[in-house]
């Protein structure tokens, strides 16, 4: 019989062989549904995990797909940390994108230079208002904001509908849900030739590396961290629970948006009815597999990128739905959750129960 | 009058699905669980029962294949939150998003097929009856049973033993192990009864609200069931009035649609999802009222030895 004996403290290595190992469940996964499905299983995963980051191209594809959910997993792990629960990022990045590509149509093609840094600051400041609505709702009302942020995330969706729709429909695109195209000015710069990488890449590395400074060296990071780890003592220190809400829905929310102003700015140029194809929630998988932590969270964008890619290119290679990415996704975060057990507990292997009574507390 | 019974009878069809989903989380919350995978769940019991019907052709071989699905997603969650002590929140928006792509995966290629779904049940000589025909004996099948379940529900939870020890693995897990009940166990029943009350749900809205399959086809009402079992305080009888509100809103969009309301159609489409937020926010305003009457270890692991 196994039992399960809980640690004194949590183990060090389990904290970071947890994500590994469900990163390699996750890949067994795959070659059992590949088998299942009656491919060659060594070339389906090679297919999925590896030819599509053969070339440079390939390369420029991982990293600009990382770089929405690195920045939207950083801004997360903020509130995480403090248990705060943003899961409506979709929505925020939804709401960043409206907001960069509403400076962008505004600005026409005036080619002015301020156009980007206007485009991306509008795209944080409307994630950072949309994430503000759970805030006020949890700290005014004491809503759930699991729910509240969620059920925001519809209606952000369809308030992008609407704009493509309707408002800011591009007069000359045929009758397309689409809006015009944006001039030049208002696009990231490349970074890498051959491929599509841009300046988002940089922008986000450079928001991970100022969470870590503001959650490691300020005085209120530190404090966020404590509400998260032991609430009681927290309040007992005078550590307001309000403060600590907003500053972990307002994080999340303005790097959800910065993300939409990127996606809106980068590799679309436009606004459509949908701009991510899901990175608000791939980006929970991220915060978690990353462990909280910007160098976790940095892999773990990376990989979940991967996932992506590899669903496309199973796609064309292997005529599989793309929609495998989700499954895999999802599975990821359960393995991890599943594999968790050991940080905090060791398992014992019993013969059959003893009779020994449990100590008394 | 024949018009106000129709919309009422289109209003309990609106909400059957949230009444079968949240009647299932209510029963996992009263034992002390928050399973927030409802969504997920839906959404592969829906796909189950779509496949299974397009397949045998039988309704209601689909209904009892999106259950087993249900309850099959929900033994993960089990298995990882239970067992494996994850944390609930966690786990239960894993189960979610995997619901969401599973659902994706499997349905692919039935998108465009099309199904006999289930009939509402038409007794010769009562149905045709003005109003009462309608409103009494003209609803889809699922309809009585999601009220037949609320009975149940509520019956069992209120008046039983079974409803008493559930109850108590809720609200003091501790007290409920130290007197003998098999805490974990208890929690694997009602996990398993959530999730295959929430395929129901999911069963209901693909071959019986609208006999097909759609990707993402729940469209959030596992998290408005969620959302309902706290505005209902944890109370059977006011998560059905709850279900059969948000139904009426539902129906809302389609209604002002017909009237040749001049607002663009997403406005309306917000509609379920802006209720769910204020109403969410009226009920949570009052912290007391939720703190007495949620269960005391809701989302709590619990490990005998911790």
């Amino acid at each position: 019989m196994i039992r399960l004996e809980p640690r004194p403290s949590p183990s060090r290595h389990a904290i970071w062989l947890a994500p590994l190992a469900a990163a390699a469940a996750t890949v067994v996964l795959g070659f059992v549904l590949f088998s299942a499905l009656h491919q060659d299983p060594w070339a389906a995963l090679a297919a999925f995990f590896v030819e599509p980051v053969a070339t440079r191209y390939g390369v420029g594809e991982l990293l600009l797909k990382a770089s929405p959910l690195m920045l939207i997993g950083t801004g997360l792990a903020i509130g995480y940390r403090a248990n705060v629960w943003n899961i409506g990022a979709e929505g925020q990045l939804a709401l960043g994108a409206i907001g960069a590509g509403g400076v962008a149509l505004a600005f026409g093609d005036s080619g002015s230079p301020l156009v980007l840094p206007a485009m991306l600051a509008a795209g944080a400041i409307c994630g950072l208002a949309w994430a503000a609505i759970p805030a006020l709702l949890r700290t005014r009302f004491h809503a759930n904001e699991i729910l509240t942020s969620l059920m925001l995330v519809y209606v952000a969706n369809l308030v992008l509908s609407w704009l493509v729709h309707g408002p800011w429909r591009d007069p000359e695109g045929y009758n397309f849900p689409q809006s015009r195209v944006f001039v030049d000015a208002a696009l990231l710069p490349n970074l890498l030739a051959d491929t599509r990488l841009n300046w988002g890449l940089p922008v986000a590395l450079a928001v991970v590396v100022a969470a870590w400074v503001f959650v490691r060296a300020s005085f209120l990071g530190f404090r966020m961290r404590v509400a998260g780890l032991a609430p009681g003592a927290a309040n007992y220190a005078g550590i307001s629970p309000t403060r600590t809400v907003w500053i972990g829905m307002l994080a999340g929310g303005a790097c959800a948006g910065l993300a939409g102003a990127n996606e809106a700015a980068g590799p679309i140029g436009q606004l459509l009815p949908s701009m991510s194809p899901g990175y608000g929630f791939a980006a929970i998988i991220v915060a978690f597999v990353g462990r909280l932590h910007p160098v976790g969270i940095v892999l773990a964008s990376l990989l979940l990128s991967l996932l992506y890619l590899g669903g496309e290119s199973a796609q064309i290679r292997l005529g599989l739905p793309s929609a495998v990415t989700g499954l895999f996704q999802g599975t990821l975060l359960l393995f991890l959750l599943a594999a968790d057990v050991l940080v905090n507990f060791r398992l014992r292997f019993q013969a059959r129960p003893t009779g020994r009574v449990p100590a008394v507390r | 009058m024949e018009a106000l019974a129709h919309l009422l009878v289109l209003t309990l069809a609106a909400g059957t699905p949230l009444v079968f989903a949240a009647l299932g989380e209510l029963v996992v919350e009263k034992s002390g669980v928050l399973n927030l995978g409802v969504e997920g769940m839906m959404l592969v019991g829906a796909v189950g029962a779509f496949i299974v019907t397009a397949k045998t052709q039988s309704p209601w071989a689909g209904v009892v294949a999106g259950m087993a699905t249900g309850a099959l997603l929900s033994l993960v969650f089990a298995v990882v939150a239970l067992t494996l002590l994850a944390n609930q929140v966690a786990t239960g928006l894993a189960l979610s998003l995997f619901g969401v792509g599973l659902s994706a995966f499997v349905g692919l290629d039935y998108v465009s097929v099309v199904i006999k779904g289930l009939e509402p049940v038409a007794i010769p000589g009562l149905s045709t009856l003005p109003v009462i025909g309608s409103l009494v004996f003209g609803h889809n099948p699922l309809v009585y049973l999601s009220l037949a379940l609320f009975v149940a529900v509520q019956l069992v939870l209120d008046r039983t033993r079974t409803g008493l020890i559930v109850r108590a693995v809720g609200e003091s897990p501790k007290a409920a192990h130290a007197i003998g009940y098999p805490v974990i166990a208890i929690r694997y029943a009602t996990v398993l009864f959530g999730g295959a009350c929430a395929g129901l749900g999911g069963a209901y809205l693909a071959v019986a609200y609208t006999p097909l399959w759609v990707e993402g086809m729940t469209a959030g009402r596992g998290w408005i069931a969620l959302a309902l079992v706290v505005f209902a305080t944890w109370k059977p009888a006011r998560v059905l009035a709850g279900a059969y509100l948000f139904g009426g809103v539902t129906l809302a969009q389609f209604q002002a649609q017909a009237a040749g309301v001049e607002l663009p159609s997403q406005f309306l489409a917000m509609l379920p999802y802006l209720a769910t937020i204020v109403v969410l926010a009226i009920i949570s305003r009052d912290a007391a009222l939720i703190r007495l009457n949620a269960p005391a270890s809701l989302g709590r692991p619990f490990h005998p030895d911790t």
